[in-house]
This record gives structure tokens, C-alpha cells and sequence, in this order.
């Protein structure tokens, strides 16, 4: 019996260099769900994804991905974790100097030893996935932004991942191709029985999608819940998120000294 | 690291910039060693599908065939004039076969081609692994568990160290065929003679050899310097643009100094 969560994340830190981005984040995945990470950008929480893929090593903490923890792990047991993740990246990371097509079989070629045929069949079914079976010749130039996200959904998909992560799956797309991608998120979750984690800003679509939302704040996680309890929720943070105030406990201004204060020749850059 | 108190005056603040800078430069020079180190440890899987290599070969190597025969060339058609007009002085024109051909295979061939690669070769590797790495397809890789090392960097350094003697080879070569036709068939001088010559004054063991040698070393070199520029780059367009003239910058000091130092090496007092 595999655990009940496919991630977990218990009292991590982590700093670049002396700079600390993640204090003390404990937070689960449970199998099966589709969980978003919210917060205002700087966060921390693409920080966090790569520490769940590996990428960084944390300062403190645990990171267990399918009851394996991901920072002792070897070279070569990581990449064969990395084999059962997607991840999806902000500006889609697609490679510029081959097809849509090749960019899809990719991971079938460098992974597999199937044949060409049977590589086809997949490629054409993970852009059929997506709606962009007819785009399989062009090149990535060649694509708009909704597109390349949905192109990168599908390479993400291609070894049928038992963890997906998209990292800002939503920034910059116009409004029907953000339901697009909103919807596509949770049907290859889904159909596939993946478990998906997302790191987005974008509450409104979020919350029609999701299973469980976390609030990250300077490093921590500020406030939880399902979906309904976040519409419900008395939290300022949360309610500063969700009703996109300007300024709450998230404040507009960067850290400074007093405006007056810094006019008058006695700021921060007269002190040095 | 705290920086310093500027009350405790301008002096301390320089020296400990100092420091800095050369601290930079250390940590800089000991990735570039573990890079290298990396790049020879992945070799081997990207060697395994020679396919990767054949087409960085064809890239760097082949498509920098035109401008490497074309200078060839020219800088040949100079030395034949320039050579015949010194050598005729002391009525030697007939060795004007052996200036032309031990000028290019010891020297201009090796340097001037490596020059030339670095420029349109290796700034091209370097915008390409900094460009990709901008734009996170080299961090896409490594999530979908194909090391960017194996797959993007090592081909591109073996083509470009395979690439470098041939394409200095046919610089040379090229550079001989440009003598030939200002030297006999413009000039004059005799045919028989700028062949015989030749034949009987390049050494191939000494002379060839040292070129072949040099131009090895260079491929290396601006091989190396070419893919490390872009994979170390900045992520940012400024970041790319500064490790493209990097690339180039370091390589033709590369090139000058280590030609010096190989030449040294080779020199023997007749």
C-alpha cells in the first residue's frame, strides 16, 4: 500500500546563498489530487518546485516524493524519478531548433527504445490530448503563446508522469486560452490518475480547478483549505489574495525607509 | 558577506573589492575545471550516439568551410606576393614554394584558422547553449532526466575539437593553392622549382606535424571556452551577448599565448 501523500514536504529551508526563501514549509500532496501553491511572485514557490524536482537541495527539511527523499538521492536514482515527473515551465521551455512533434517524442527517444511507428501513434494521441494534433509540423516559432503552453503540456504528459508540476501555467495567456489550459490541467490529471501540483498566482482560476489550495507568504505557508473554504475565508492574507487588493499584508511598498526621510537626504544611500 | 563600513574609509573598501574580484575569478576558474571534468565524465554516453557529434560536426565544421578556404586563400595569394618580393632581392624567388607552404603548415594555417573558427564557430556554440539555457530548455532537459552535459555540451566540444585540424588542414592547403597561382602563374616563378622545393624542405614529421599538433590544441581550447561561455552565461540577453564576446575575446588570447608556448616547445636551433 503506497502512501496516502505523493509528496511530501516537512519543515523546509532553504536560502540562496544568505538569503533565506523558504522558512519552515511544511505542506502534502495527497495522490490522485490537483493541489495549487499561491502566492505573491517572489514567494518562493517555483523555489519550491525545483526542490521537489531535485534541482536544489534544501538547507533543512525533508522532501519525499513517492516516500523517497529527494536530496539524498544519486545522480542516477534522481534521474529515474525525474522519469515519472512532467513539469511544465513558465515560458513552456520548449527546444527552439526541433518540430512540435520531435519536441513531444523527445523524452519517448532519449528514454525509450520503441519504434518510430509506435513513437508517432503516442505523439499524435498526447497532441490530440491538447487540441494541437494539427500543429505537429510547425515549429515552436511558429506557435502563439496559448499554443506553446499547450505544446509544453503535452511533452510534459509524454511518459504519462505520476506527478505533473506546472510552474505559472497561467501567466500570460488571454482568457480562452487560459480556461483551455485550466481545463486541460484537470482532465490529463485525471485520465491519467497523475498527481498534479501547481504554482500559480491566479486565484480565480485556481479555485474552479482545484482540490486544495496552500497561501505562501515570505517564505511559509500562511493559510490552507479546499476551494470553498477559501472563498469563506476570514484570513487577510487570503482575503487580500482573492479579492486582489492592492495593498494588505502583503504590502505594496518594498522594504525602504521613510519617504521624507529618504527626499531630505538622510535615506538609506545618505547613511552609506 | 556584510559589506564594509564605509566610515572605515575608501582604502578598505578598494582592497576588499580586490579581494572579491579575485575570489570571483577563483570560483569562476574552479567551475570551469569541474566543468571540464563533467564534460569528459559524460563523453562517453554521448559518444555512444555518434549521430550528436556527426551533426555538431557538420555545423561548426562544414558550414565554416566557406570563410576558412576563401581566407586561406587570400592570405596564400598575400604571402606569394609578399614572400616573392623579399625573396627576390636575394635572388632566392625560387624558394618562394617553401615560404609559402612552411609559413602556412607551422604558423598562419593552425592560428589564423583557430582565429576563425573561434569567431564564426565557437560564438555560435556560445549563443546557442546561452540562448537555451535562457530560455530554460537546458533546465527542461535535466528535468526530463537527459543530462544537458551529455546531450547539449559534449557533442558540441567534439565537434568542434574534431573540426579544428581539418579545417586547418584545408586552410593550409588552400593557402599553398593561393601561392601557387600569384607565385607561378601570375609571377612567373618557376613551377618545377616551387614544388621541388617544397617537397624537399617541409618536414612532415617536424613541420606538419607541429601543425597538426597546434591546431589540436586550439580546437580544444576554443572548444572548450565556447561551450563553458554559454553554459555559465547570464540567463538574460545581456548575460548571452557578454559571454559571446567572451567567447571570442578569450579565445584569441587563448590562441596567441598558447601558440607562443607550443612554439617554444617545438622550437629547435637548427
Amino acid at each position: 500500500m503506497p502512501a496516502e501523500n505523493l509528496v511530501e514536504i516537512r519543515d523546509l529551508d532553504f536560502a540562496y546563498e544568505d538569503r533565506p526563501i523558504l522558512k519552515g514549509i511544511t505542506l502534502e500532496i495527497p495522490r490522485g489530487k490537483v493541489v495549487a501553491i499561491m502566492g505573491g511572485s517572489g514567494c518562493g514557490k517555483t523555489t519550491l518546485l525545483r526542490l521537489i524536482g531535485g534541482q536544489l537541495k534544501p538547507s533543512r527539511g525533508e522532501v519525499l516524493v513517492d516516500g523517497l527523499a529527494v536530496p539524498a538521492l544519486g545522480a542516477d536514482e534522481l534521474y529515474a524519478l525525474r522519469r515519472r515527473m512532467g513539469m511544465l515551465f513558465q515560458f513552456g521551455a520548449l527546444f527552439t531548433d526541433i518540430s512540435v512533434f520531435d519536441n513531444v517524442a523527445y523524452q519517448m527517444r532519449e528514454h525509450t527504445d520503441l519504434p518510430e511507428e509506435l513513437i508517432r501513434d503516442m505523439v499524435l494521441m498526447k497532441l490530440n490530448a491538447v487540441g494541437l494534433r494539427g500543429a505537429h509540423d510547425l515549429m515552436p516559432a511558429e506557435l502563439s503563446g496559448g499554443m506553446a503552453r499547450r505544446v509544453a503540456l503535452a511533452r510534459a504528459i509524454a511518459l504519462d508522469p505520476m506527478l505533473i508540476m506546472y510552474d505559472e501555467p497561467f501567466a500570460g495567456l488571454d482568457p480562452i486560452s487560459l480556461g483551455v489550459i485550466g481545463q486541460l490541467i484537470r482532465k490529463l490529471n485525471d485520465a491519467l490518475g497523475a498527481t498534479t501540483i501547481m504554482v500559480t498566482h491566479d486565484i480565480q482560476e485556481s479555485l474552479l480547478i482545484v482540490d486544495f489550495i496552500y497561501f505562501m507568504s515570505d517564505g511559509k505557508v500562511v493559510a490552507l483549505g479546499t476551494p470553498d473554504e477559501i472563498r469563506a475565508s476570514k484570513h487577510p492574507f487570503v482575503h487580500q489574495f482573492v479579492f486582489a487588493e492592492a495593498d494588505g499584508p502583503v504590502p505594496f511598498h518594498y522594504p525602504a525607509a521613510p519617504l521624507a526621510q529618504e527626499l531630505l537626504g538622510r535615506g538609506v544611500y545618505a547613511q552609506a | 558577506m556584510p559589506r564594509p563600513d564605509p566610515e572605515q574609509g575608501a582604502m578598505l573598501s578598494a582592497i576588499s573589492g580586490l579581494g572579491r574580484r579575485v575570489n570571483d575569478a577563483l570560483q569562476r576558474l574552479g567551475f570551469a575545471t569541474r566543468f571540464f571534468f563533467m564534460l569528459l565524465y559524460w563523453s562517453g554516453q554521448s559518444f555512444r550516439r555518434l549521430s550528436l557529434t556527426i551533426r555538431e560536426i557538420y555545423f561548426s565544421g562544414f558550414q565554416s568551410l566557406l570563410i576558412i578556404m576563401v581566407s586561406g586563400l587570400f592570405i596564400g595569394m598575400v604571402l606569394g606576393m609578399q614572400g616573392y618580393e623579399t625573396l627576390q632581392r636575394y635572388g632566392s624567388a625560387d624558394a618562394l614554394g617553401v615560404l609559402v607552404a612552411l609559413s602556412l603548415v607551422r604558423e598562419l594555417g593552425p592560428v589564423v584558422a583557430a582565429l576563425l573558427f573561434a569567431s564564426r564557430a565557437g560564438s555560435s556554440i556560445t549563443a546557442e547553449i546561452g540562448l537555451m539555457k535562457a530560455t530554460e530548455q537546458l533546465t527542461a532537459m535535466d528535468m526530463m532526466a537527459v543530462n544537458p552535459i551529455a546531450r547539449v555540451v559534449a557533442p558540441r566540444f567534439w565537434g568542434g575539437v574534431i573540426s579544428m585540424p581539418l579545417l586547418a588542414a584545408l586552410f593550409s592547403a588552400t593557402g599553398v593553392f593561393g601561392g601557387y597561382l600569384i607565385g607561378v602563374v601570375f609571377i612567373g616563378v618557376d613551377e618545377g622549382a616551387f614544388w621541388s622545393q617544397m617537397q624537399a624542405s617541409v618536414d612532415f614529421r617536424y613541420d606538419v606535424w607541429s601543425g597538426i599538433v597546434k591546431s589540436f590544441v586550439f580546437g580544444i581550447a576554443v572548444s572548450l571556452i565556447a561551450v563553458f561561455e554559454g553554459y555559465d552565461a547570464v540567463p538574460t540577453a545581456e548575460g548571452v551577448s557578454s559571454s559571446i564576446k567572451g567567447t571570442v575575446v578569450k579565445s584569441a588570447l587563448a590562441i596567441l599565448s598558447l601558440d607562443f608556448v607550443l612554439t617554444s616547445f617545438m622550437f629547435r636551433e637548427a
